[in-house]
Formats: structure tokens, sequence, C-alpha cells
């Protein structure tokens, strides 16, 4: 087992490396910053001790690596527009999106599993072929969309709830949180569903997918040969059975919303990373994009890594196959 | 999705002989069987048509702008303008016939949509098949990076990659196929590693005939029914992903607008209760994803032996 820990922990650092260079040597391909930072009508000599004083001046390959240097010691320079340290502000945008993102793919996987095993396990019953039709339009419609609607319906034509922004806060732990406020908890309603309806269609899918290859096998015949109530089999059988894809489709599921909150954020202009990235992108930000990126990038290695080894605490198999 | 109740016997397929059936007219026969998909594959014929002769068909030319009246601009459904004609899906915020505008957006959308996912395909199917075929570091490297790649999510990297690239038609395809060839690569490397094990190809390979004949010949063509569907998937999606991009501001440039950026410019007016504007072009769109998706799971269907009878 350690020695499988090791080999994929090494593997990690050698994507993060690679991953660190692509993302600097892209970014720095787009635009000129100095445009951005200041006046057109400057002076020649404002120009240049801009350049120079935000090391603009020096070979790619030394700008990269003062910026892996201080990248590893948790410094990812200014941002060019808010003047402030990018970690800093990519953490004060942090909360929000966390907060979203968990109670969607939360509540999408309890619901889609649950969902999803029902329509595996009665598959010609009509709620089932409801599930499904309904999990196809999840699937296909493009979340954008999607917001759009919620926000026609409840925001503009039912007045229920609000359209944007985030509410109430309540500070715990030193963060300032929504989801603890009533206001708060009517704000995050809209994008929350809307992030959380495509996860679900996925969630029903994979859920339904799985059931129905389960139900078919040996497994569950010896199972209810041997007299186990149907209750039992699906608790204590199918869940185990089809646990795994649904522990790796949730991890990646965790990330890959980060990453489509973005869209969702934009739309019920809710102050987190991902309105933040595409703020940093129009006006070309370089530290916030190169920031932005690592750390997903960062955050994605870290969710494989982790996935592959519950995986391999979950099946014994995968273990002495990759450590052999 | 659509399930197989199992049947006691193919009922009234009573063919006269056992004469040859071409691959196709089987396929199709098969097909015919589910109506939802039969109506959905009508679907997006009709909407390919009507992107196709969108010049003769729309009531407007969108993009003449001697045509436009700022007096027409921002008209309920059913307004009569100008023009003389019927707006039957109502104007845009500079004037312009929704419906032509429509007709007009789904050719760039289909457009866009077609190109990236045949690049796409015929991109990543060769490096999946090459990586199967070749086998050793080759093949360690390219599924190597093909897995990289798809852990990370798709949007964000057409996202980070079209702010890389600026905007233009080729860039967004670029874009948009980078994010999308793993998905064939992953699919033919699949395919292709099980089939280069099977006798038919060591039997190729051991006669005289190049390798490059065998790969083409012999192991491309038994990988093609995992490829097609996910072609048709990928091609709904690339049109979905194009549209989210040209919503936040990053696709086409504005010359062009495909559904997306007619969704976008029309959302500024939902909160005032003026709807059609983004409401239609988003009907037409996922109208058109939803279709194409409802066909591609239909023939996902035929192809898997698990479900076959």
């Amino acid at each position: 087992m350690l020695g499988f820990v090791i080999q994929r922990f090494l593997q990690a650092v050698v994507v993060m490396a690679a991953m660190s260079v692509i993302v600097f040597v892209g970014v720095y391909a787009i635009g000129n910053p100095v445009d951005i930072v200041i006046p057109p009508d400057a002076t020649q000599d404002i120009r240049e001790d801009a350049i120079r004083r935000l090391g603009l001046d020096r070979p790619l390959w030394e700008q990269y690596w003062i910026f892996a240097t201080n990248a590893l010691q948790g410094d990812f320079g200014r941002s060019f527009v808010y003047n402030i340290p990018v970690l800093e502000l990519i953490g004060s945008r942090l909360p929000a999106t966390l907060e979203l993102v968990l109670i969607s793919v939360v509540s999408a996987t309890v619901l889609g599993v649950t969902l999803g095993i029902y329509a595996g396990y009665r598959p010609d019953s009509r709620i089932s072929k409801t599930i499904m039709a309904l999990s196809v339009l999840g699937f296909s419609v493009p979340s954008f969309w999607v917001g759009l609607i919620l926000i026609l319906t409840f925001a503009v034509s039912l007045g229920w709830l609000p359209a944007g922004g985030r509410g109430e806060t309540v500070e715990l732990l030193g963060i300032r949180w929504s989801f603890l406020t009533l206001d708060g908890l009517a704000h995050i309603a809209l994008p929350a569903v809307n992030l959380a309806l495509f996860k679900l269609a996925m969630m029903i899918r994979l859920a339904r997918a799985g059931t129905r290859e389960i139900m078919l096998t040996d497994t569950i015949k010896f199972a209810r040969a041997a007299g186990l109530s149907e209750a039992t089999i699906l608790r204590r059988h199918l869940l185990k059975m089809i646990s795994i894809p649904i522990v790796t489709v949730f991890g990646l599921e965790l990330g890959s919303t980060l990453a489509f909150a973005v869209v969702t954020e934009t739309i019920f202009s809710w102050p987190g990373v991902g309105k933040l990235i595409i703020d940093s992108i129009s006006v070309l930000d370089r530290p916030v994009m190169v920031a932005y990126l690592i750390l997903t990038a960062a955050l994605f290695v870290t969710i494989n890594f982790t996935v592959d080894l519950v995986f391999a605490l979950i099946d014994p198999r995968i273990r002495a196959r990759r450590t052999a | 999705m659509t399930d197989i109740v199992p049947e006691p016997a193919a009922p009234e397929k009573s063919t006269p002989a056992p004469r040859a059936v071409s691959p196709f007219a089987r396929f199709w026969s098969e097909f015919r069987e589910s109506t939802v998909a039969v109506v959905a594959l009508v679907v997006v014929v009709v909407l390919c048509l009507l992107a196709l002769f969108a010049p003769l068909i729309a009531p407007q030319d969108p993009y003449d702008l001697s045509r436009l009246s700022l007096m027409d601009a921002r008209r309920p459904p059913g307004f009569v303008g100008t023009g003389g004609y019927t707006h039957l899906l109502g104007t845009d915020p500079q004037g312009r016939d929704l419906l032509s505008a429509i007709m007009y957006g789904l050719r760039v959308s289909i457009q866009i949509g077609l190109a990236a996912g045949g690049v796409a395909l015929a991109f990543g199917a060769g490096l999946g098949i090459l990586a199967a075929y070749l086998g050793g570091r080759i093949e360690t490297l390219i599924m190597r990076i093909v897995d990289l790649q798809l852990s990370f999510p798709a949007i964000l990297l057409a996202l980070v990659l079209v702010a890389l690239l600026g905007q233009g038609k080729a860039q967004l395809i670029g874009a948009l196929v980078a994010a999308q060839y793993a998905y064939f690569a992953r699919t033919a490397y699949g395919a292709a590693t099980a089939e280069r094990r099977k006798d038919y190809i060591e039997a190729a390979l051991a006669t005289p005939l190049s390798g490059r004949r065998v790969v083409l010949r012999h192991l491309l063509p038994n990988c093609m029914p995992p490829l097609i569907v996910v072609a048709t998937v990928q091609i709904a999606n690339s049109i979905s992903l194009e549209a989210t991009l040209s919503f936040l501001g990053l696709g086409l440039p504005v010359t062009e607008p495909s559904l997306g950026m007619l969704i976008s410019n029309g959302f500024p007016y939902m909160m005032s209760g003026r709807y059609w504007i983004s409401v239609y072009p988003g009907v037409a769109l996922i109208v058109l994803i939803v279709a194409i998706n409802l066909v591609g799971d239909r023939i996902r269907d035929q192809f898997n032996p698990r479900l076959r009878r």
C-alpha cells in the first residue's frame, strides 16, 4: 500500500510541475499587462518603471522561476487590478463558492442516487420513465439556460426569490457564510438548484445503470436465494457495489462543479471565485488567472489522488495490481 | 434510455428469403422501433434544413443593417413591424426579427458543432488508435495526457483557451477541439485495445499487409460504433459549450451571433419582462441539443451488447 501511495504522489507532483509551466507560459502569451495597469498617456519613464517593478523585463524562464519559488511559499503576487495579494483575493471569494458547490453536490448526490436506484430497480414503472426523461433534460439543457429560466420564473414572474447576490451573511470562524441566515438561504436557493441539476441528472443515470447491471448478477441471485429481504439486498449489497463509480464521480464532480460554478456565478452575480476569474480574464489580470488555474489544477490533482487512494481502500484488487 | 422489453419474437419481419441485409438497413430497422428516437431524428433534420436554407426562407436578413429599424426594437411576438410582415417571435433590441435571427443563429451553432466535433473525432480517434496500435512508451505517454485532461473540466479548458487565443471562429473551434478530443481518444483507445487482441487483427498483421492498411481497413472500422455514439453526444456538447462561452461573452465575435449570443443579448431585458428575446433562441438551442442527445441515446442502446436481445 505504501508503495502505491508514494508512486501516486510522485505522479501528482510531476503533473503539478508540468501544469504550472503550461499555465504560466500560456497566460504569458496573452496581451501586454502593462497596458492595463498604466494609462495610455503615461510617459515612457513611468512605463518602463512599471515594467521593471512588475518584473516583466526579465526573460520568461526567470519570471517563471521567480513565480514558482514564490508560489511554493504561498505568494502568487499581487492582482494588477485590485492591488492586493492574489491569494488573499481568492481566499476572500472562496467561501461563497464553496458553500454553493457543497450544497449543490451533496444534495444532488443524495437525491440522485435514491432516484437512480429506484429507476434501475423498477425500470419499467411509469415513475422511473418520468425520472429518466427528466434526467435527459437535465443532462442536455445547458446550465446557463436553466439559470435564466429559474430567474425568469422565480425572480421575475413569481417574485419569490432574489435573482442575485449573497444576501445577509453571518460570521462563523472568521468567515462570512450565507447559508446560516434565512435571507442568505433564499439567495443561495436558485444558484444551488441551477448548479445541482446537471449533477443530479448524472447521478441518476449512473446509479440507474449500476443498479440495472448489478441486479442481474449472481451476487443478487444468491442473496435472494439465501432469503435476504429486498431491502437488505439493496442496502447491503447493491449500495456497496454501486458505490465505486459513485465515489469516483462524486470526487471528480466536486472539482468540475467548482469549474461550472463560473457560469452559475456569472448569471446570479454570486460573488465567488468563478465570477472573479471571468472578470480577470476580460481585463487580463494575469496573476489572478495564473493563481486560479494553478490552484484549480492542484485541486484536481489532489482529488484524483484521493479518489485513487479511496479506490484502493474499497477494492483490494486495485491495490494488488498497481503495487505488483 | 429506452428500455428494452423482452419480446417473444420479432413480429412480422417476414423477409421472403434470407437476403443479405446491408448493415445500414439492419441498423435503421432497429432504430425505427423507438418512436422517440425517430421523432428526434426528424427534429434534427428539420432544424438542419432550416439552418441550411435560412437565407432563402427567413423573413428578413437579420444582418443587413439597412433593413433594420429601431422603431421595431423589442416588440413582442405577433407585432407587425415597419417591414409590413408579422414578427412571429418578436424582435430584439436592434429591431431584428427574432425568427430570422434564430435561423441564422442555428446556422452558426450547427456549423461550429459539426466542425469542432468532426475535428475532435479525427484527431482524438487517431491518437487513441495509434496509442493502442503502437503500445509501449508512446501508448503510456498519450494516454497519461488524455487521462489528465479528462480529469480537468472541459468548460474550464475551453474558457482558458478562448481567453488565450482570442475571439474568432477558428480560435473557438480550436478551443472546443482541445477541450473535447480526449473523450474520443479514450473511447477509441478502449475499443482499439479490445480489438487489437482479437485473432483477426493478429491474422491481418501476419499477412504482408502494411501496418497502415491494417489500422485503416481492419482496426478503425471495428472501433467505429462507440465512436459514433460519442460523436453524437460531443456534437451536442460542442453546441452547448459554444453557447455557454458566447453567453459569457467569450465566444464568437459579435458579427456572427450564434444562439448563445442571442440569448446573452436578451438577458438584460429579461428582468423587465421582455422574456422573448432570450427565451425563443434558448428554446431553439435546447430542442436541437435534446434531439441530438435522444438520437445518440438510441444509437448507444443499439450498440450496447449488454442490452442486446
